[in-house]
């Protein structure tokens, strides 16, 4: 049986989604020890402990681990892998930030974006955009691998018992510091758990349409906002609301793409969501032909009328 | 100070990839090839800079075949002083690119290395943050602005959820996402001058770096493939629809 240490994704309090998906596939590998780096991070480490499958938790609490500042992480987590025969974390920026400085000082390569674990060292993996799926298998004594979250099902966050352990490292390495963050302030659901996810495209003209004509079907509807990389690059919202290759990989019960047309880019970052409605007045959009639902109309009367019908 | 740029030639990225059918990977015969664009961003990045006076020289790295001759040659026509190819026909992965990298970055001594942060054809999204481990250096990574002061940088990051900034001591790596910049396109006379600019060609071997893959591709498959659904007529069959789905 091997074992496995996961990176837990949290922000002092609670555990972020992602890391539940990570859990599920590194239970598909053997024992899972979940690994919670921060500073004054006992409430997630005690969340932690809780999630169905978790076995064992580790905590490192220290100041300088207080950003996740990978240069400060990456050798604990080296140090930390003398007792694992694989290192998990969820494809998120920090995730994607952290796992190859770990790879490279474990001379391991990495198996990025995994979708499927096949078996102990085999997996399956998104490539050109998601246009073709490799199935690779690792050739290394220890495996780095980042997940997919919407590729696997949640664990159960509660259910479990581990017991917590607090563990050190070096802590502040002296090559980087942390200035700020502008964290975008969101009372809708996080695009990547959403259960409902309105997008808006390039179609929606202008910021200020884009809020009037999206933002109450959203509400309506309890959903996310996403947008299509055309209307984050004409500056409609901020990028953090981009779905597709180049943004969030999201796969929402419903997703409602308005005035998008479907570019393959965009695709790639909602195709694997249950039921995807899309409108648009162009009927040769490709997004018609990923769509279960369409609606052939001009979006500025249709969405409209659907808020006051819903 | 020196700017190193690596830039790997793929698939261009309005070219649908076609799985072969013996499943083996994805059909490069005849295809249009390019820049990565998230590595045209970092040859942007790295010119704006020495156009800034922060840069002194562009120093523009790609591993693979001869062919890569011509990605390094779009690299000078931008603007970048002098280019090295690491020929070699076998597939490299990041983690080897990233020994050979920091074999060329012994050498060079470069203030910044300033790469994509993700190749489209692989996606693995890998190599910079390797090569800041493999060199003991701090890596700024999916940046979306680079500020060059004294001898630190500030890098302020796309994460989720928002920006995020941090000072990085230099030397240091910087890995692109899209809204850094937009790249120029090459004129035809910084093409032509672009041809009598310095190249030069190196094996992995010149580095002793070993290149065999860690990973083995076992197939590669075509993705689940979604089928059209139905159209509805008005607004009200669509409200019907979503309150079938449980929704309204």
């Amino acid at each position: 049986m091997s074992k496995t240490l996961v990176w837990v994704e949290h922000d002092n309090a609670s555990v972020k989604d992602a890391t539940l998906s990570t859990i599920t596939a590194a239970s598909q590998l053997g024992e899972v020890t979940a690994l919670v780096v921060g500073s004054g991070c006992d409430a997630a480490a005690a969340a932690a402990a809780q999630i169905a499958g978790v076995t064992k938790v580790l905590k490192a609490d220290d100041a300088a681990y207080a950003n996740t500042l990978a240069e400060n992480v990456a050798p604990l987590i080296v140090t930390l892998m003398a007792d694992y025969d694989a290192f998990l974390a969820p494809a998120t920026s920090n995730g994607k930030n952290i796992a190859p400085r770990v790879a490279a000082l474990l001379d391991v390569m990495q198996v990025s974006d995994i979708l499927s674990v096949e078996g102990p060292k085999t997996f399956t993996r998104p490539i050109y955009a998601g246009n073709a799926i490799a199935s690779v298998e690792s050739s290394d004594a220890k495996l780095v691998i980042t997940v997919r979250g919407t590729a696997f099902a949640k664990a159960a966050p509660t259910g479990g018992s581990a017991a917590v352990e607090a563990v050190s490292g070096a802590g502040e390495a002296g090559l980087s510091s942390f200035v700020g963050a502008e964290i975008a302030k969101n009372e809708r659901p996080e695009l990547t758990s959403a259960k409902i996810i309105v997008s808006g495209g390039r179609a929606l003209k202008d910021s200020e349409t884009f809020k009037q004509v999206i933002f109450p079907l959203a509400d309506k509807l309890g959903a996310g906002v996403g947008a299509s990389r055309a209307a984050v690059d004409a500056g409609y919202v901020p990028n953090d609301y981009q779905v597709g290759q180049t943004g969030k990989i999201v796969a929402p019960e419903i997703y409602i793409a308005v005035g998008i047309s479907g570019a393959i880019q965009h695709l790639a970052g909602m195709k694997d969501s249950k039921t995807i409605i899309a409108i648009n007045k162009d009927e040769d959009a490709p997004i018609f032909q990923v769509a279960d639902l369409g609606l052939v109309a001009d979006l500025f009367n249709a969405v409209p009328e659907l808020v006051g019908k819903l | 100070m020196k700017i190193l740029v690596p830039v790997k030639r793929v698939i261009d990225y309005n070219v649908k990839p076609r799985v072969k059918s013996d499943g083996t990977g994805v059909d490069l015969a005849n295809v249009k090839m390019s820049m990565n664009p998230f590595d045209e961003i970092a040859v942007e990045e790295a010119l704006r800079l020495r156009e800034k006076g922060v840069a002194t020289e562009v120093i523009a790295v790609s591993v693979g075949p001869a062919k890569a001759q011509e990605t390094l040659r779009t690299a000078l026509a931008m603007g970048a002083d002098r280019a090295i190819l690491v020929q070699t026909d076998d597939e490299v992965e990041p983690l080897a690119v990233a020994k050979l990298l920091k074999a060329i970055a012994e050498e060079e001594a470069p203030g910044l290395v300033i790469l994509g942060k993700q190749a489209i054809d692989d996606d693995s999204n890998q190599t910079g943050q390797m090569l800041a481990a493999l060199m003991g250096r701090p890596q700024g990574t999916f940046a979306s602005k680079v500020e060059v002061s004294g001898d630190s940088v500030a890098v302020t990051r796309e994460v989720d959820g928002g920006l995020e900034t941090i000072n990085l001591k230099l030397p240091a790596i910087v890995t692109t996402d899209l809204r850094l910049n937009e790249p120029r396109y090459a004129s035809l006379p910084n093409i032509m001058k672009a041809k009598s600019k310095p190249l030069a060609t190196k094996a992995p071997a010149d580095y002793g770096v070993e290149t065999a893959p860690r990973l083995k591709t076992l197939k590669v498959t075509e993705p689940a493939v979604r089928s059209a659904g139905v159209k509805v007529a008005d607004v009200d069959a669509l409200v019907a629809k979503l309150k079938e789905l449980g929704v309204a």
